[in-house]
């Protein structure tokens, strides 16, 4: 038997890698997922706050914010609005951003600020809903909803 | 998928089926579907989605404002109440109008399995339920616009 030597194949074996997640497929979901929800979501924003009430947006003022944000289910409704509306929306943006900018830097700044926006505004917007106070005290009675205590 | 993007104009697909006419010349020829449905539609549904989303960073802090004081948001919701203003939440819930529709369109062109097949047909879909809904809101907001 005469020994002969099999040349090494081209490509070495794959190194196994570890699985990742697939952000980017996640992220395609979510966008699907999300906007169906939002559809539902911002349809019901619209009609309770454009079409039911009498005159549109000049029947928004702080009294009817009030009215709304004492009932759990309109702050429940409104969060999730604004996390679902939000992240729809940042991530949207990071595709175009992605599209459109090729400079490393700039894109790899934009993208942080488009991160940090939405976390500040995240934030801030939760905290907002749920630290709201409906008859804050030294304010005009004419100015708060009809529910709260003469002051 | 000659007939729909204009690309192939050489012999008969390799199925045989030499029932699909020649594409009608276009100055767009060679694209895949440059100046068609498929584009304008992508292009709406970026500018729409763009606008939206700025309007959203304003809307959030805008409504902020109800944790400061109720004369703080009394004060910055009063300017949405200028008929300029009513025109501009026109054309916001016309943009999302615009895009809701179409994402639907994009989920059942994804989802679907005839859905890439249809999707010029749901594009014009997309295009009279948004005339419908809009047929339906407009009226309502000019009345609320220019009623004192």
């Amino acid at each position: 038997m005469t020994s002969s030597t099999i040349e090494a194949p081209r490509s070495p074996r794959p190194v196994a890698r570890k699985r990742r997640v697939n952000w980017e497929k996640w992220g395609w979901l979510y966008m699907r997922g999300s906007g169906v929800l939002l559809i539902v979501l911002i349809a019901a924003h619209l009609f309770t706050n454009l079409i039911a009430g009498q005159g549109g947006v000049k029947a928004i003022d702080f009294a009817f914010v009030g009215g709304k944000w004492s009932n759990p289910f309109w702050k429940v409704w409104d969060t999730l609005l604004l996390w679902l509306a939000l992240i729809h929306g940042s991530n949207g943006m990071r595709t175009i951003v992605n599209d459109y900018v090729s400079n490393p830097k700039v894109r790899k700044t934009m993208l942080i600020a488009l991160l940090a926006s939405s976390v500040v505004l995240l934030l801030l917007g939760t905290l907002v809903i749920y630290t709201f106070d409906p008859c804050p005290a030294g304010s005009l009675p004419s100015d708060l909803p009809s529910f709260c205590p003469a002051q | 998928m000659a007939e729909q993007t204009g690309v192939l104009t050489g012999p008969p697909a390799p199925n045989g089926d030499t029932k699909v006419a020649p594409p009608r010349p276009s100055r767009f020829q060679g694209t895949l579907y440059r100046g068609r449905e498929g584009m304008w539609s992508w292009v709406l549904h970026r500018i729409t989605g763009v606008s939206i989303y700025f309007f959203l960073l304003v809307h959030i802090l805008d409504t902020a404002l109800v944790r400061v004081s109720p004369q703080a948001y009394n004060a910055v919701i009063g300017t949405y109440k200028h008929p300029i203003m009513g025109f501009g939440e026109t054309a916001l819930v016309a943009a999302i109008g615009f895009h809701a529709l179409n994402g639907l369109r994009i989920i059942l062109i994804d989802f679907w399995s005839q859905g890439t097949k249809h999707q010029r047909l749901m594009f014009w879909i997309v295009i009279a339920l948004w005339v419908i809904l809009l047929a339906g809101f407009v009226p309502r907001q000019m009345m609320n616009i220019f009623s004192e």
